[in-house]
């Protein structure tokens, strides 16, 4: 006797399986669709997979939760991935030391303006406050912000969205904004989308050029440890100056 | 052999820096100072590199699919964001875009300026 398919889908949906396949061809689906666009960064590999996605659980009325208990297994692999950065640090790591300085005020300069201009922004323009505390670590790489909204007391899962949201739009303005401003050194440009947008900027910086991808995830290192240092005062004083 | 190795590397030094993260209430998420401290591993012995690095620069390669399962996330706050989309959005684009520019800015202006500090000295 052959079991019924929606017993079938029953079980399957119940395992970890299910989320982590889909979230593995949803991606090789996206980053071929990048890939026929001649990597246009509006095609934005992580977008598109995003969409899929959603689009799968919301037809199925597959709970977010059930699918992230598979999918939990890519996000995780996050953490190896910073400390695999050490590799490409490693291969520049004759040209950090010659810029450490110029590095560090930029990088002390980027957090500050990421962090104050989306608050203020956002508050300009009437956000509750529990989305602007969800913004303040939105140029962080994901795991690493949802720790910090946490402890500012914003939303870790909205935090999550900016986050991702945050990094597609450096990804697709990062290279029209720095011809603009004539910044051609690769090691500079590939700093400034690390600064602002963490591995999604990273990881189309190492489309670019090695070096690019190395002062990138160096970049989203050092912020996301300056923006677990600034974020947790800064913000929440912020945020009660603009909205007592 | 030498993937799984690799692997293992790339995880005793995320736990190193949990472990050390952790119960010392650092600020310093634990996977940063993993990475901190294998860089601080490969520059006292250099061997070590070319045994991680084609595991490492793989795993680096699919760095934007690692963020998919958390931007699904967006699912759990349609309501929200769109209640609030206007300010998401401007604040997200604009801020996204001062960062870059600044950070950019600050870093080729202070360079130049040492460029020039080493050529008058």
């Amino acid at each position: 006797m052959t079991p019924r398919l929606d017993s079938i889908w029953v079980y399957l949906a119940a395992t970890p399986l299910l989320g982590l396949t889909a979230t593995l061809l949803a991606y090789i689906v996206a980053f071929r669709i990048y890939q026929r666009s001649g990597m246009n960064p509006l095609a934005n590999p992580v977008a598109i997979a995003v969409i899929l996605l959603v689009t799968l659980l919301v037809l199925s009325g597959t709970p977010y939760q059930t699918y992230f208990d598979g999918a939990q297994f890519v996000h995780f692999l996050l953490g190896p991935a910073t400390v695999a950065l050490a590799v490409p640090l490693y291969d520049q790591r004759a040209r950090l030391a010659r810029l450490w300085l110029p590095l560090t005020l930029g990088l002390g300069a980027g957090v500050v303006t990421a962090i104050g201009s989306a608050l203020g922004i956002a508050w300009a323009l009437g956000a509750s406050r529990e989305t602007l505390l969800s913004l303040a670590p939105k140029s962080v790489t994901t795991p690493i912000a949802m720790g910090i909204a946490e402890k500012i007391g914003g939303l870790p899962s909205l935090t999550a969205v900016f986050v991702i949201l945050t990094g597609m739009t450096g990804a697709i303005i990062a290279r029209p904004l720095l011809n603009a401003l004539r910044i051609d050194s690769h090691a500079a440009r590939g700093f400034a989308v690390g600064v602002a947008a963490h591995g999604i900027g990273t990881a189309r910086a190492f489309q670019i050029s090695e070096q690019m991808g190395a002062f990138a995830g160096l970049a989203m290192g050092l912020t996301a440890l300056v923006t677990a240092f600034i974020a947790p005062w800064m913000a929440p004083s912020l945020v009660s100056l603009l909205s007592p | 052999m030498a993937t799984l190795e690799a692997i293992a590397v790339l995880l005793v030094f995320q736990t190193v820096g949990e472990a050390l993260s952790y119960p010392l209430k650092l600020p310093v998420p634990g996977p940063v100072l993993g990475m901190t401290l294998l860089l601080g591993l490969m520059l006292v012995r250099p061997a070590t590199v070319e045994r991680l690095r084609p595991t490492s620069l793989e795993l680096l390669k699919h760095l934007s699919l690692l963020f998919v399962p958390a931007g699904v996330g967006v699912m759990l706050h349609v309501a929200r964001i769109g209640n609030e989309w206007l300010p998401i959005v401007v604040s997200l684009l604009v801020s996204t875009a001062l960062a870059i520019a600044v950070t950019a800015l600050v870093v080729t202006w202070t360079a130049r300026r040492f460029a020039l500090d080493d050529t008058e000295a």
